[in-house]
């Protein structure tokens, strides 16, 4: 051991940093193994459990998971929420996209109160949401059905089995578009002005301008929007909760997973059974969005080389 | 075209002529406003508003107001403040114990976990040390987690230590947010210059020292946005109460609306108290929208920088 007292010194520096920068990261560390990760490998521990009348819960191995794959209610629940994401992810992106655009563009007059009128409705609970809407949508006093009637048709049924889920994309839409809006409408105003001075001196107009430069700039951004609403339509819960009080026929008991999950830890008992179902839903969630990941890295490869 | 711009300006008063100017620095030269643009903006807008304008006239009226009277207009009678009474009397006073627990949950898990994320964020940031990346990416992954999936289990968990049924049920799980660790990452690389802290290094101020008089100060913008955020989360939580709490005096505005509405629902006609959720529903948002109107700038430049960076 040939160190210099300054060697020495240095090394000392250095553990004397590590040490602060673990305490730094040691609290949140810390509940973050408690109430995540914890939870995360108590509910994989559960999974393989069954219980049985006699003798209490016993090992299983994968028989949760077996009878989850094949279980209607599930996969049912799985199948309208890809249908779910399907309509209504693209709607509310493309949606927030155009507003950020239109508003970026600054051609809109009061962009700054149209701006912040779209994203009101994200500060309002999801709860609160449902319940508004719930009435809005509701045959009693929705203004939705007094207007219809007041025009000569009969009251549509936005709370019936074939339109459920279109009435659910209609809230979460309402709900989150402003959210998106804003984080794209961000990232437009730091782009740099430069490009659009070369563009505009190359003669591009302002929809060549939004497709060839402010699309492209924010794709780290849109991407990160798809990924959130994808994880976050999986885990619908709230919405078709609170609609069960109005509409009980239409939603039934597992009209998303989580609800599903829900009913059969609480209403059921079946905790084992139930968390399989969850922990499955998350690789599901997992495997979507890293597939999603994948692909846009793959599609980016592809335009550098082109 | 940008002959007609300029007619305009001649035309507007002084005043207006430099304020249309300034705005224009920003607008290519010859583009003015887009009337077509503005109308559909606006009717969309409209869209985002009306359910909210819906719910202002709605809790204006009694029950049968509600019944009688057009949704989008106000009735013959109005009903706002006796609506009001009710809704705060009812049940001895219910709701304005469901408003304190509410902001008492969304402020504690919004401080909390806004601190824990900057000094999370900060360190990784700015020291070097072992098992970082292992540490960060397993964060990272985190947020990929579906965090209502895991609310069973985490029940399970609270039941056997006999924590369902007390603040922190509701406390400790919402002061995780693996995002907000990404954001002040992102944020204080960004935003603090290592040429500060060695700085403050050669002055001999201690590690502590510098993140908490130094770091912290300049963090600002994105704590306020991390609290935010943490804050809305969790005054907006339903899932994580339902499960945890059967006591009402324990209960958050979501779920105590839930409730209100649920027994509006089963009573029907006689003791429906539709006005009463209505009233309830506006008083539990206005909060919320306030903070966010008045923090706008802070939340606006914190997503910049989350969202940008890749």
């Amino acid at each position: 051991m040939s160190t210099t007292a300054l060697g020495r010194r240095t090394r000392r520096d250095k553990r004397r940093r590590n040490a602060a920068a673990y305490l730094f990261i040691a609290p949140f560390m810390l509940l973050f193994a408690t109430m995540l990760l914890l939870p995360l490998f108590y509910a994989g521990y559960l999974s393989l459990f069954t219980e049985q009348l006699i003798g209490g819960a016993s090992f299983a191995w994968f028989d949760n998971y077996a009878r989850a794959l094949t279980d209607e209610r599930f996969i049912g629940g799985v199948v309208r929420m890809c249908l779910f994401l399907v309509i209504q992810v693209p709607i509310m992106l493309l949606l927030a996209l155009l507003f950020a655009l239109a508003l970026d563009s600054m051609r809109v007059r009061g962009g700054k109160f149209a701006r912040l009128a779209i994203f009101v409705p994200y500060a309002v609970p999801g709860v609160v949401a449902t319940l508004m809407w719930g009435y809005l949508y509701g045959d009693n006093f929705g203004p939705i059905a007094q207007f219809m009637r007041a025009i000569g048709f009969g009251s549509p049924d936005l709370l019936g089995a074939e339109n459920i889920l279109g009435s659910i994309v209609n809230i979460v839409t309402w709900q989150f578009v402003g959210y998106n809006m804003v984080i794209m409408y961000s990232a437009m105003r730091s782009i740099p002005g430069d490009q659009y001075e070369a563009a505009r001196i190359d003669g591009a107009g302002q929809f060549r301008i939004a497709w060839s430069i402010k699309i492209p700039a924010i794709r780290s951004s849109i991407v990160l929007c798809t990924i959130f609403s994808v994880i976050g339509a999986f885990q619908l819960f709230s919405e078709p909760k609170l609609l069960y009080e109005v509409a009980p026929n239409a939603i039934g008991s597992s009209f998303s997973p989580n609800l599903y999950a829900y009913n059969l830890a609480f209403t059921n008992q079946e905790v084992n059974y139930s968390a399989a179902v969850a922990f499955l839903l998350g690789i599901v969630i997992m495997v979507v969005s890293y597939v999603f990941q994948l692909s846009t890295a793959r599609r980016e490869k592809k335009g550098a080389r082109a | 075209m940008s002959a007609t711009s300029s007619t305009r300006l001649a035309v507007l008063p002084p005043d207006q002529r430099r304020r249309t100017k300034k705005r224009g620095r920003d607008l290519p030269p010859g583009e003015g406003r887009s009337p077509i643009l503005t109308i559909v903006i606006w009717v969309c807008a409209a869209y985002f508003l009306l359910p909210l304008f819906w719910l202002l006239i709605s809790s204006t009226k009694d029950n049968s107001g509600l019944f009688s009277s057009f949704g989008l207009w106000f009735d013959d009678e109005f009903h706002l403040w006796a609506n009001l009474v009710d809704l705060f009397t009812t049940r001895d006073g219910v709701f304005l114990r469901w408003i304190s627990n509410t902001a008492l949950y969304a402020i504690v898990a919004g401080l909390g976990s806004a601190l824990l994320s900057a000094a999370a964020g900060y360190a990784f940031a700015k020291y070097d040390f072992p098992a970082k990346k292992f540490l960060f990416a397993v964060v990272l992954g985190a947020i990929m987690i579906p965090t209502t999936a895991l609310a069973i289990p985490t029940y399970l968990l609270f039941a056997g230590a006999g924590l369902t049924n007390t603040v922190w049920a509701i406390i400790l799980p919402s002061l995780v947010s693996p995002f907000g660790v990404y954001l002040m990452r992102v944020y204080a690389e960004e935003s603090i210059p290592d040429t500060l802290i060695e700085a403050a290094r050669l002055d001999g101020a201690g590690e502590f020292r510098i993140f908490w008089q130094i770091a912290l100060k300049i963090m600002v913008p994105g704590i306020v946005t991390v609290l935010l955020f943490a804050v809305v989360h969790t005054w907006n939580n339903y899932f994580l109460p339902l499960i945890m709490l059967t006591d009402p005096n324990l209960f958050p505005l979501t779920l105590g609306l839930a409730q209100l509405q649920a027994a509006s629902e089963a009573g029907g006609g006689a003791s429906a108290q539709f006005s009463t959720v209505i009233t309830g529903s506006l008083v539990s948002i206005l909060p919320l929208v306030v903070i966010f109107l008045y923090l706008q700038k802070y939340w606006t430049s914190g997503l910049t920088t989350g969202s940008v960076k890749e």
